[in-house]
């Protein structure tokens, strides 16, 4: 069968590219129905990524974060017309203790290889979860949310001290998904969000307190901090998140910098601090999301994000929504009707 | 319910001096009607998928059905009729052999030679037919076309701006379809092998669907070479 694969060759050109697939390997084919624009698409979609690196990865199809509905499988797990959701990293060779999403030769969809712009997806079926019953606007962006459970899962186990306040950095999406994942899975500490934009911290109902970082109490302190600005604010936050963190606190890392970031290492040292890196998800944390989305609230408090819903039919298309989240703040999710 | 159906009743010129029809003809390791086939098997609004194949290939189409693992009881193989109309009128009664048809029912016709076919446009053809009774799949028309009576000189170029590049699928709601069938005269069976055309010209409206430019017919085998490299096939 003749499939449509909608590959970026150069920045804000995308063309298809018909590919032969396979109906009788043992893949589930699922047809995409909502996918979301994450950062990592537009820099690609840009050019804002480094010629080196665009050079080596186009052309491929963008987009990481999407739900469908499985129109085949041979395997049997699902059944036709089930909503899944697409886990887009492919595991490399198990090392011990160490997660599949760190691995040298793991693979990620849309990243150096196809993501999920194309007619039909056909994936090995540990790769796909069921995710019946949820929005499918706010499944599309399982993936954004999945990252955020993994780097929860990085921080308990990486933390040392007592949690009786976390501080969570970034008013953006990745900031509100943080702040919101953080309340559920720890609803008695004291969850405190430090942004520039009043508006955007408006959203953070849920939130025990926001702060303006330029105007910090000077008594402000708490016991481990959630770095999800990205870009220049890494090294605003992250040196802020140092200031004012305490002793032997966890910082996590999840904001992402096309530069290096100057931290205040000195302090790291003489506070005993633990920084930790997390990067992206695998399948338990894509398990994890779907339990979450379906508890009380949840998925209606993720909706609040989404704040952008077009439909996508042609090419044209594909450049209008990425166009569109451009001047989108949060997410922008994409009903794709190819 | 909804009927996909895949029309592949003529044995057609031949292509590269073989001696199967092309829509045999193996592009990137399988048959082109094969290729169409799982298309219209992926799309979960199709209850079934119907082949209306000339008398003399159809066993060796069933094979080739078999043999690719797309055999179930949502694919039917029937005997096509001596044209295009004569095909889709045996897939009609067939399915009517099987089940009641009501007025909601919904057919897809579609070029067996027409592999680069899409969801997207199965959807829009099976949307369009419930909500206005007909379809035909059509792209806008890039070249100038122009007309000849005599075939030597330019009678007339017409505006491009309203014509269109037929395609298919045509959907059609089937009870609609039957009863434009039943309304032609035998001159008109005679001369009239478009199924959208004939709904026209009994006036039903028929509405349009955006096709793909590459949802092309292979008939020569320039288009054989294209939907090769297409698929980068070497």
């Amino acid at each position: 069968m003749i499939n449509y694969v909608y590959q970026l060759i150069k920045p804000r050109t995308i063309t298809v590219k018909y590919k032969n697939l396979a109906t009788d390997s043992d893949r589930v084919i699922i047809r995409p129905e909502y996918m979301s624009i994450c950062h990592a698409d537009q820099r690609y979609y840009k050019g804002e990524r480094d010629a080196a690196v665009l050079r080596k990865k186009l052309p491929m199809a963008l987009i990481h974060e999407a739900m469908g509905r499985v129109v085949c499988d041979p395997t049997g797990t699902f059944k036709v017309g089930e909503k899944v959701i697409m886990i887009p990293n492919v595991p490399g060779t198990p090392v011990e203790k160490t997660y599949p999403n760190y691995l040298r030769d793991s693979k990620f969809c849309s990243s150096g290889y196809d993501g999920f712009m194309r007619e039909l997806v056909d994936l090995p079926a540990d790769r796909v979860v069921s995710c019946e019953g949820v929005d499918p606007t706010i499944a599309a962006i399982s993936e954004f949310i999945s990252v955020v459970f993994h780097a929860a899962d990085r921080f308990e186990h990486a933390r040392q001290t007592d949690l009786h306040s976390i501080g969570v950095w970034g008013d953006g999406g990745l900031g509100y998904l943080v702040a919101l994942v953080l309340k559920y899975l720890y609803p008695h500490a004291q969850l405190n969000v430090i942004g520039l934009d009043e508006t955007k911290l408006s959203r953070f109902t849920f939130a025990d307190k926001t702060y303006n970082s330029t105007a910090l109490p000077e008594d402000f302190h708490v016991d481990h901090a959630f770095e999800c600005c990205g870009g220049a604010g890494c090294y605003y936050a992250g040196n802020q998140i140092i200031d004012v963190i305490n002793p032997q606190g966890t910082v996590v890392l999840m904001g992402v910098s096309e530069k290096e970031v100057p931290l205040n290492t000195r302090m790291v040292l003489e506070r005993g601090l633990t920084l930790v890196g997390s990067s992206r998800s695998d399948r338990v944390d894509f398990e994890n999301v779907v339990k979450f989305l379906r508890a009380p609230g949840m998925a209606d408090r993720v909706s609040r994000i989404v704040t952008e819903v077009t439909e996508v039919k042609c090419i044209d298309d594909i450049h209008d929504a990425f166009s569109l989240d451009q001047t989108n703040p949060f997410k922008t999710v994409i009903k794709w009707s190819i | 319910m909804i009927y996909g159906a895949i029309l592949a009743g003529g044995v057609g010129s031949r292509m590269q001096n073989t001696d199967i029809p092309k829509q045999f003809l193996e592009l990137d390791g399988k048959p082109i009607i094969i290729h169409t086939l799982e298309k219209m098997l992926m799309n979960d609004r199709l209850d079934v998928v119907y082949i209306g194949i000339n008398p003399s290939w159809l066993s060796f189409c069933e094979d080739l059905v078999k043999k690719n693992g797309c055999a179930s009881d949502r694919v039917r193989i029937v005997a096509g009729g001596a044209d295009r109309n004569g095909t889709i009128i045996n897939i009609i009664n067939d399915i009517k052999a099987h089940a009641t048809v009501t007025d909601e029912d919904i057919i897809v016709t579609h070029d067996a030679v027409r592999p680069f076919l899409t969801q997207r446009i199965i959807d829009d053809n099976i949307d369009a037919a419930i909500k206005h009774g007909a379809c035909d799949t059509v792209v806008k028309a890039s070249d100038t076309i122009v007309r000849s009576e005599g075939g030597d000189f330019i009678t007339e170029i017409p505006d491009r701006k309203p014509l269109y590049q037929g395609q298919t699928p045509q959907s059609f709601k089937i009870n609609l379809l039957q009863k434009c069938f039943d309304e032609m005269t035998e001159e008109e069976s005679a001369i009239l092998t478009d199924a959208c055309k004939i709904c026209v010209l009994k006036g039903y409206p028929v509405a349009l669907v955006e096709g793909e430019v590459l949802n092309f017919k292979i008939t020569t085998v320039g288009d054989y070479q294209m939907a090769r490299a297409m698929l980068l096939i070497k």
